[in-house]
């Protein structure tokens, strides 16, 4: 649906996107991570037409966005950063107006300004000028400008970006809702959103792509080794000694003492080992330990992103 | 065509939902009025011409009232993103907005016809110069009007538009004057005439319509909305 090839774009003598490509399937939702400043907004700019990219190509549903600007237009819903809008307008004359510009049929338009007034729960705000709304159906309005046309592709620039915590809740479930029916690019600096929402993400930092994939795959790629605490309740010395010396162990540290025999323990195992739960149950069943935790830490979205945007991989 | 329309509905309707264009239109119309009458019963002629002869003075400091906000205010709001991101070609844009301000001035002038028919009630006007004069200043206006637009598409700031804009009208007004024309080189003289408001403005506010004067204003709009358009397009450059 939408094809990313090589895009690089100069402001002057920076570079804010070096040679990306990606694409995005039908019926998906890609997030774009990386931090602030990382590119994300340019490259949703080049997709949207706003401005062109300085090499490579960005194709939207078979058409070239530097060629085919209008129909790609046609195509896509765009909701910007910070989301512009006018003030001194009433949300439903603005809706009208969107509509007009999109050239949705006379006869269609009541029928779907209806229907996303339903969808971005803006009844109750209809004949209030968009100036005095507050930010949460600020954003609302903006979903709802973006999605009038009924197009197959949103582009959403930090959607959630302002929003109290209901609020982004509210919005994450608009947006997994829409996810059944449309292709959808997502930027973001939030993490828990992308777990939230989105199929596939990529990440994006200083302009370069860092990584891409599901976010399972993104835990894969981005893990070392992996790690189980585990609460014994033995001899310390004892522990420390059966365990460390397992070949799979990598390191073996106390992190807290809870009684004199109870501990908590970090242990470090090497990448590839399978069943680390079940050989220290076995352990601790055979010198009779007393077990009260076991548990596997796998990385979470956070570790990953600030282990790719750090490292600079 | 639809696309030009909806523009310019929406950018007409905003005119009249803030009570900054109220506040243009009564001073304007205060100003004109008060500066035609102050005279008129002294002076016991029954024709428009002064109040028509003041209107490039009066347009001077009310067109870029009229104009600063209409880009600029789309680039600080950051709307300016969303309309180009529509499905809407750059010209339709600059055509919507032009045409407008262009009725809002139509609305303004419309609003001064209490001027001839105080003075059809008072004397027996000739009606020739005072329709040449209103064509003129009509013409006048919408080429200040895409002149305002284009500066109001180079900046962020409606004051720094007003002032740009004040400042650029305010050479095309001189130029053609006796005084400027005195003090430059005989090889710019006639350019520098042609070029000025003045004597096409005259020409037609003495009611000769000349097709000279015509493609003067068609070409001085056409030229700024031409600008318009490729500033709106230098987001791409």
């Amino acid at each position: 649906m939408i094809e990313v090839k090589n895009l690089t774009k100069h402001y002057g003598h920076t570079v804010a996107v070096k040679d990306v490509s990606f694409t995005v399937n039908q019926g998906e939702v890609l997030g774009f991570l990386g931090p602030n400043g990382a590119g994300k907004t340019t490259t949703m700019k080049i997709i949207t037409c706003f401005m062109p990219a300085t090499f490579g190509t960005v194709s939207v549903a078979g058409f070239d966005v530097a060629e085919n600007s209008l129909e790609v237009r046609k195509r896509i819903g765009y909701l910007p950063e910070n989301t512009p809008l006018y003030t001194d307008i009433m949300v439903e004359d603005y809706l009208k107006f969107i509509s007009e510009i999109r050239k949705i049929p006379k006869f269609q338009v009541a029928d779907r300004i209806k229907s996303i007034i339903d969808t971005c729960g803006l009844r109750s705000v209809l004949k209030k000028d968009i100036g005095e709304l507050s930010k949460g159906f600020k954003q609302r309005v903006g979903l709802a400008q973006a999605m009038i046309h009924d197009p197959d592709i949103l582009v959403l620039d930090e959607p959630t970006s302002g929003l109290d915590p209901k609020q982004i809740i509210e919005i994450r479930q608009l947006i997994k809702n829409l996810a059944k029916k449309k292709t959808i690019i997502l930027s973001t600096h939030i993490l828990p959103e992308v777990s939230a929402t989105c199929d596939r993400v990529i990440i994006i930092n200083d302009g370069v792509l860092a990584a891409s994939g599901t976010t399972e795959e993104l835990q894969e790629k981005a893990e070392g080794d992996s790690i189980v605490y585990t609460t014994i309740t033995a001899d310390s010395k004892k522990v420390e000694d059966s365990l460390k010396s397992l070949d799979f162990v990598r390191s073996f540290n106390l992190v807290s003492k809870l009684t004199s025999t109870k501990n908590r323990y970090k242990i470090t195992v090497k990448k590839d080992q399978q069943d680390v739960e079940e050989l220290i149950f076995k352990i601790a069943v055979d010198k009779g330990w007393v077990l009260s935790e076991l548990y596997s830490e796998s990385l979470s979205l956070e570790d990953i992103f600030i282990k790719l945007t750090t490292t600079g991989q | 065509m639809s696309v030009i329309f909806a523009i310019l509905k929406r950018e007409f309707k905003s005119y009249f939902v803030s009570p900054v264009p109220y506040v243009l239109i009564t001073i304007f119309l205060i100003v004109s009025n008060w500066l035609f009458f102050n005279t008129y019963f002294m002076a016991k002629e029954a024709s428009m011409r002064v109040y028509i002869g003041q209107m490039p003075w009066i347009f001077l400091f009310f067109i870029p009232a009229v104009t600063m906000r209409v880009w600029s205010e789309e680039k600080k709001l950051g709307t300016m993103e969303l309309l180009v991101t529509l499905p809407v070609k750059d010209f339709e844009l600059v055509i919507g907005k032009f045409l407008a301000c262009f009725f809002f001035l139509a609305v303004c002038l419309a609003l001064t016809l209490t001027v001839p028919f105080t003075i059809a009630y008072t004397g027996a006007p000739d009606w020739g110069p005072i329709i040449g004069g209103y064509l003129g200043v009509l013409f006048m206006g919408t080429a200040l009007i895409a002149l305002g637009l284009f500066i109001s598409s180079l900046t962020e700031n409606q004051i720094v538009a007003f002032i740009l804009s004040l400042l650029v009208a305010f050479v095309f007004l001189i130029i053609g004057e006796n005084l400027v024309l005195y003090a430059i080189p005989d090889f710019f003289v006639p350019i520098f005439e042609y070029l000025g408001f003045g004597s096409h403005f005259m020409s037609i506010t003495r009611g000769v319509i000349d097709s000279r004067d015509l493609v003067y204003y068609a070409s001085f709009i056409l030229f700024f909305l031409f600008l318009n358009v490729k500033s709106v397009e230098s987001r791409k450059w």
